[in-house]
Order: C-alpha cells, then structure tokens, then sequence
C-alpha cells in the first residue's frame, strides 16, 4: 500500500485510474445490463411508449392501429422479429416509394426499436426476437447450413450470399454484412419480395446453420480475387476488357519496330 | 526466279503491267535502331533485359520460397496469401522470361531482313516416273490382281474394323434410349411431398401463407444416397407455396388440383430447364435464374416474361389422413424443356 501511495502523484496514475474506472463501469454494466426486450418481457411501459413512437413515425403508412391498407402490410400479428428487422436494419421507416425498401443508417436507437418492436408485438402473436444462442454461428453446422442455403436461399442470395437481381429494380441483398440476429429474423418473416421460411420448413436449428455457413463466406475465397463472386458477368468482363487487352497490347508491343 | 513464277509474285515479266496489277513495292530501306548506332543504348537495352531476366529469376526464387515457408493449411485468409504470392510468383518468372526474350530480340540481335525464296514443289519428271514405276511394281509383287480371296479377305478385315471403335461409341450415347422416362418422374398417387435437403415430410398446416418450400418425393434415405437419385430428384423437385385463395386464379379442370391455396409446380423451367426458385411473394412472381423467364404462380404458373414457351407443369396435391401433403397422381405433362418426341 505505501509503494502505491508513494507513487500517487506519478504522470502514469490518472491514466491508470481512467482505465479502473472504466473497466469497472463496463463489468457492472455487463453484469446488470437489462437483456433487449422481446415480446414476453416487455413491460407495459415500453408497450406505451412503442405506441406513441408508433404513432409519430410509422401510423401515417400503417394506420393509427397498424391495420394497412389495400398497398401497405398489416402489422397485426408480424410480431416483434419483424420489426426489430426492418427498424434495425433502417429499412423503415421507408424514405421514399421506391420497388423495394433499402437499407441505410437506422432511424431509432435500440431501446426504440424494442419499444417498437413490443407494441407490434402486443397487437397480436408473431415471432419473436431469436436469441442469442439461436443465432450463434459457433453452433451451428456450416455444411448442412450450406445444402439448406442451396436449396433455399441460393438462386437469389446467390451461392456465397452476394445477393441478386430480382424483376422490376427489385434486388436480393448480398448477406455479408448482414448481423446473425438479421439473418434469422429474415428467414422467420420473409420481408418484402423474400418468402417466409417457418420454423417448419427450415427448423431453427436448421437456421443457425444456414447462419454458421454465411459466416464462414465472410473471410472470403481462398482463391485470390473473387471479383464480387458475381460469376460469368464480373468474370467475363475483367477476361475481355482487361484479359484481352493486355494480350493485344503485347501483340502489338511484339509486332512494333524498336526506335 | 524466272523458271518459278508462282503465286506470291505479282509482278508481270513481261513488262505490260495492266490497271489491276501493282509493282511490287519490295522490301523498305533498312533503318538501323538506335541500339545500332549509339553503344550506350546498346548497353542501355542489354541492361534492361538482364534486369527483366532477374525479375524472372526473382519470381521463381520468391514462388519456391512461399511455397515451402507459408502455411497451407491454417485460415482461408492464410491459404489467400500464400495462393497470392505463388500466383505473382509464377507470373512474373514466366513473364519476366518472355519480356525479356522479346525486348533482346527486338533491340540487341540482328534485324536485317533476308529473303528465302520458296520453290516450286513439283518433283521433276524422272523422280515422278520412278515413284509410279515403284507403286506398280510393288501391287504386281503382293499379287492382289490374281488372289482374289485374298482382296476380299483384306477390304472386309479393314471395313469392318472401325465398327469395333463406331458402335459402342454411338451406344453409349445417352446411356439408353428409354425416351419415355421423360415423361414420367417420381410421384405417383399417395406419395408424401417432403422437404429438400432434409426429407422431412411436409403437413398442410406448416406452409403458412408467403411461403415456399422445397419439395422432393418422400422416399427412403437409402434411395435418397443411391446413384440413381441425382437423377430423378433433377426431374421430381417441385416448389410449393401458400396463397392468399382468393389471389389464386384457377382453371375449371384444376381447381381440385390445389390444397386450400397450397399450390405445387415443377421447378424445372419448360425453356432448357434450369431450376426455377426465385419466388417474389408480393407479386406470386417466380423467375428463372438463367434466362429471366417469369412465372405467375397464382395464375396457373404461366409465362409472363422471358423466353419459355410454356406454363410449369402442376403437381396435383391433397392431404391424407394424418393431415401430410401428398400427391395425387404424378405431373399429367413432362416436365422441363420441349424435346423430339413430347406431344406439344
């Protein structure tokens, strides 16, 4: 104790306590920190406070009681999995009328869009938030994930999640980017032109899988430059504009005369 | 020259040169380079090919060094690196070969043109009489004109040998000629729709509206490992989707071919037969990866964009007693893509 009074006045010891500081603030945080809020513990407060969110941002398109119209979806019965999708992913609120909603930077912080999500959620029954165990890509089987993908997801997503066109401006987002948390939700709710994936037809241990797979896309090919794995359309250019030029180049560097 | 006029000379000897004849121009007056002329260029381009040749060497030096001091084996991003430096590492000992190869050429050895002249290749006389004179001597010597048995034995033996390499090429053609199996796949009356990869089967109350399932033919996990498989799977697979009934357009002799808004169609485009599966659920759309052919799926599959010429065949399905879905006949129609001998 007397070695650690002597040196109280060192230039080191208020960057030392900062970092304590820190390090405690953080453990208590991480130990008390409340878990995000689904649809089972939400209180009845963050159900109100959903709702007049609700009502100042997204009742103009969906309706004072998230009822839709002729062009715009019901949100009765979507449950919280949804919202927590297109509200975190800042697909909604939508921006503009457009072929599909895109994602930009979210609209509301965490503690909103659980709000939110919990006053969708009370409307009526829907899926929930997955867990974080749902959606640990550690758990899951990447090669059975990779047949589930081929079969369901690939001939959009494309086959190492790049993403696709669809008809009319519409598109299948690339999946790289995308959090665990979004994928699952993704299949559970089939947003937009994507069809739902129920627990029945891709179990959910069948979706950490497809998760597990997806993850493992991100580190890349081994193969050097994949060249946005697009296939023959990214492939084919670089081989006829840039494949084929320098071999014309060398052509004509061989046939030219030296000065 | 004189006694071989031939084709690559255009030019007339006897001096009356027409309109559509043209003077040889021949060849243009030698121009030296400046390697030739100044020896420090010379020295300049010797010292630019000795460095293309060690970058070459380098190449190959750097390639054997990565190939034996990276890892193969760890992260994908390690395997990335190492294939990264043996590629560059190849590429650049050969390039560095030829680079430099071609520049020595061009700027250090000889560039003075020389003319070989091409003869003609028509023997002379005498050496031509000899060859006829050997041929007919020898079909004298081996005395075909007068055994002619033997002539018959020899033209069969060599007609017939090239049916030994002919026939079992054309046989194996296709493996067999059982062009019916084209019209007919897996599915028979009763048989459960099951979902692909997993071959769980599948019941009417799991396909909630805005889905689309997967379907293979339930059968058993040995069939589903046999050889055979991948074959028939690639003629059975179907895609299944739950409609809204009242988005669902029916025609009279299929409404009893769906099950309370489940529908089922091949998923092998009637255009060369890619697999159709990307299902748009807001507009029932279903298109074609390969060459964009659209499908509606509420309106009887039919075409509605892209080339195909005809609607996905339809499964017809219905429920049995433990409420799984199942077919109720094989598809009426081949599936896929038009061939010889489909009826329309």
């Amino acid at each position: 104790m007397k070695a650690l009074a002597a040196r109280r006045h060192h230039r080191f010891a208020p960057v030392v306590l900062l970092l304590l500081a820190l390090l405690v603030t953080g453990g208590v945080y991480a130990a008390f920190a409340p878990s995000p809020a689904s649809a089972d513990t939400a209180s009845t407060e963050d159900i109100e406070t959903g709702q007049k969110l609700f009502q100042a941002n997204c009742a103009t398109c969906h309706g004072p009681s998230a009822e839709g119209s002729d062009t715009v979806p019901s949100l009765v019965g979507v449950g919280a999995a949804a919202v927590d999708f297109q509200v975190s992913t800042g697909r909604m609120p939508m921006q503009m009328e457009a072929p599909q909603a895109i994602e930009k930077p979210r609209q509301f912080n965490e503690e909103q869009t659980a709000q939110l999500a919990a006053y969708v959620a009370s409307l009526g029954a829907g899926p929930a938030i997955p867990t974080d165990e749902q959606v640990d890509a550690a758990l899951g089987d990447p090669s059975n994930g990779a047949a589930v993908f081929r079969t369901n997801c690939a001939m959009c997503h494309n086959a190492v999640g790049a993403g696709g066109a669809l008809s009319e401006g519409k598109f299948a987002p690339a999946l790289w980017d995308t959090s665990e948390r979004n994928i699952y939700q993704a299949m559970q709710t089939g947003p937009q032109s994507m069809p739902v994936f129920n627990d029945m037809n891709i179990t959910p241990d069948e979706k950490r899988d497809v998760i597990s797979y997806l993850v493992e896309q991100r580190e890349g090919s081994a193969g050097g430059l994949d060249l946005g794995s697009l296939g023959p359309v990214s492939e084919g250019l670089w081989v006829w504009i840039v494949g084929m030029g320098l071999l014309i180049g060398a052509a004509v560097w061989i046939g030219a005369k030296s000065s | 020259m004189s006694d071989n006029q031939n084709s690559t000379d255009l030019t007339k000897q006897d001096g009356h040169d027409s309109l559509d004849r043209f003077q040889d121009p021949g060849i243009p007056a030698h121009k030296s380079r400046m390697a030739d002329r100044d020896p420090k260029a010379a020295k300049r381009a010797e010292t630019q090919v000795v460095i293309l040749f060690t970058i070459s060497i380098i190449g190959t030096i750097g390639m054997l060094v990565a190939f034996f001091a990276l890892p193969q084996n760890t992260s994908i991003a390690g395997i990335r690196t190492a294939n990264l430096i043996i590629g560059l590492g190849l590429a650049f000992a050969l390039l560095g070969i030829g680079l430099a190869a071609v520049h020595w050429a061009k700027t250090l050895m000889s560039d003075h043109e020389h003319v070989d002249e091409r003869h003609g290749q028509r023997s002379s006389d005498t050496v031509r009489a000899e060859a006829v004179q050997a041929l007919t001597e020898g079909a004298q010597d081996s005395g075909i004109a007068r055994r002619g048995v033997l002539k018959g034995a020899v033209v069969t033996a060599l007609a017939l040998f090239p049916l030994a390499i002919a026939v079992p090429l054309v046989a194996e053609v296709g493996g067999d000629w059982n062009v019916s199996k084209f019209r007919h796949t897996l599915w028979k009356p009763k048989m459960r729709l099951a979902l692909d990869p997993s071959g769980r089967p599948i019941k009417a109350e799991d396909v909630t509206i805005g889905s689309a399932f997967h379907v293979i033919p339930d059968v058993s996990e040995e069939v589903r490992t046999s050889h055979e498989w991948i074959s028939e799977k690639a003629k059975a697979i179907v895609l299944m989707v739950r409609l809204d009934p009242r988005d669902l357009k029916e025609a009279e002799d299929r409404k009893g071919w769906s099950y309370d808004g489940i529908v089922a169609y091949s998923k092998v485009c009637t255009h060369v037969g890619c697999p159709v599966a990307l299902y748009e659920q807001q507009t029932h759309h279903l298109l074609c990866p390969c060459h964009q052919s659209t499908f509606d799926v509420a309106d009887g599959a039919k075409v509605v964009f892209g080339p195909a010429k005809r609607p996905l065949p339809q499964l017809p399905i219905t429920v049995d007693d433990e409420g799984y879905l199942v077919a109720q006949s094989d598809f009426l129609e081949p599936v896929g893509p038009s061939y010889w001998e489909r009826l329309k």
